[in-house]
């Protein structure tokens, strides 16, 4: 009998293998709180071992078996009653019997592939979790455990900067320039902005990143636009001839790498947006996609200097 | 001996900034343009009255075609203006100052319309409207905004258009 409070329960513990020396990284959860999982990159395997501690003592546990599972999968906001996995593994840890006494199973997923990074935005949630089922004939005992997975990719050959010319006919001219068009996520935007034709008076100019989380497809698509950064870098009117200079350093925002169609569910796009604003708060904008991306982090290594080169004074 | 990555120089240099000239550096601006709403007179007596102020404009931008001048405006020519604005652009008109219809009914202690304090706020009211809507790149290609500020007589039967700057 397993209702009304009788019957033998258990818990269930995940524990990964190599957690002493793993990482550990930052998620957002749902309600905007962080919370710290283990850091696994694609191709890794993840492995570890399961305990089951038996609550009640003397008694016997009867299952239909324990399993565990690795899975990735979308969950979109709107629809949360559909996830989407798009990677899915199971492993049977013991076939269907009683348990006795606290047990310790291990288990190996072997290089798992790992297309996607995780991510939890404003309409849409990609993760990756372990979940250990003990089945029983009434109620199933349930365990999940997060992992969160980055992306990584390297310099990339092509990188060219933006440089455009903009403005409203005969009133404001302007050549933007940003020194690249792929950052990586502690890059510094190094940019310029030159006044061709000032016909109207500026009072400031401000340069934000703004996060586009797109959702859905088709007439269903839906954007969420975030301001993540914000500030000023100009005060007062320019005239023609001007150049403003802009040093964004990136790694001080919460950015993710730029997510395009992710298994055709949603992307995240970031944008440049750089406004001016006139005497009478009217705003002239112009906006500029650019790619962000995620750089391994490299070890430090000591290197030998040698003996010849003296140390440079700068 | 250890050696520390340097970060590259390069990395956070300001990019070469094209040279501007003196003659640039030390032009008058290309964006001046003064509206001044000012010389209130009431005309005429009795019923018949009313109050108008002279729009005086001075400017450098190519778009108007007199860089100096001077026209009478009513408070109902302000109210034109805007209707005509509101009409034919797409932009977000700002309002005119009050209508003031308390202050044309009958038996006030004060001079109603035609009181010296309120004809002092409406000007000012009035001349940050005129300016706000001058400013606006959009504003600017009206016909009926070159109409009230450069031409003597308003002709409430023009056919609205567009302007082009030469």
């Amino acid at each position: 009998m397993s209702f009304f409070g009788f019957g033998q329960t258990a818990d269930i513990d995940i524990i990964l293998s190599g957690s002493d020396t793993r990482k550990l990284a930052e998620i957002k959860t749902e309600d905007g709180k962080k919370e710290k999982h283990y850091l696994y990159y694609d191709g890794e395997s993840v492995s570890g071992k399961v305990n089951i501690t038996l609550k009640k003592p003397g008694m016997k546990l009867e299952h239909q078996g324990i399993k565990i599972e690795f899975i990735g999968q979308i969950e979109l906001y709107y629809d949360r009653g559909n996830h989407h996995e798009f990677t899915s593994l199971v492993k049977e840890l013991v076939r269907p019997g009683e348990l006795a006494q606290n047990t310790s199973y291990n288990f190996d997923f072997v290089n798992v592939e790992k297309p996607y990074e995780s991510y939890t935005g404003s309409n849409v949630r990609l993760r990756y979790f372990l979940r250990v089922t003990i089945v029983r004939r009434l109620s199933d005992i349930v365990k999940e455990s997060d992992i969160i997975v980055h992306t990584l990719a390297s310099y990339p050959e092509m990188n060219s900067s933006i440089k455009m010319e903009v403005g409203i006919e005969d009133c404001l001219h302007i050549e933007f320039e940003y020194n690249k068009s792929k950052y990586h996520l502690k890059d510094v935007i190094v940019g310029k902005i030159y006044f061709l034709l000032v016909r109207i008076k500026i009072k400031h100019m401000e340069i934000a990143i703004i996060k586009r989380e797109t959702t859905g497809s088709g007439p269903n698509t839906f954007n969420e636009n975030e301001t993540i950064a914000k500030y000023e870098i100009m005060d007062g009117a320019p005239v023609r001839g001007e150049s403003i200079p802009i040093r964004l350093f990136l790694a001080g925002y919460d950015l993710t790498p730029t997510m395009k169609d992710i298994n055709k569910k949603f992307s995240v796009r970031y944008y440049l947006n750089l406004v001016l604003v006139d005497e009478e708060e009217r705003r002239y904008f112009k906006q500029q996609e650019i790619v962000l991306w995620r750089k391994g982090e490299k070890t430090r290594k000591p290197i030998q200097q040698p003996q010849s080169v003296p140390p440079e004074n700068k | 001996m250890d050696s520390e990555e340097k970060v590259p120089q390069d990395s956070t240099r300001r990019l070469q900034p094209k040279k501007q000239t003196l003659d640039d550096a030390y032009a008058a601006p290309a964006n001046f343009l003064e509206i001044d709403v000012r010389d209130p007179i009431t005309h005429g007596i009795g019923r018949n009255r009313y109050t108008d102020y002279e729009v005086r404009m001075k400017t450098n931008l190519p778009v108007f075609k007199m860089k100096e001048s001077s026209v009478r405006r009513r408070y109902s020519d302000f109210e034109w203006l805007r209707t005509e604005l509101e009409r034919n652009s797409k932009i977000v008109v700002p309002p005119l100052p009050g209508k003031a219809w308390k202050r044309q009914l009958p038996f006030r202690a004060d001079e109603g319309i035609f009181d010296e304090e309120f004809i002092e706020e409406r000007k000012k009211g009035l001349e940050m409207f005129v300016n706000k809507v001058a400013g606006h790149p959009l504003a600017q290609n009206e016909r009926c905004l070159h109409m009230f500020l450069q031409e003597q007589e308003l002709d409430k039967t023009y056919i609205p258009g567009k302007i082009r700057s030469s």
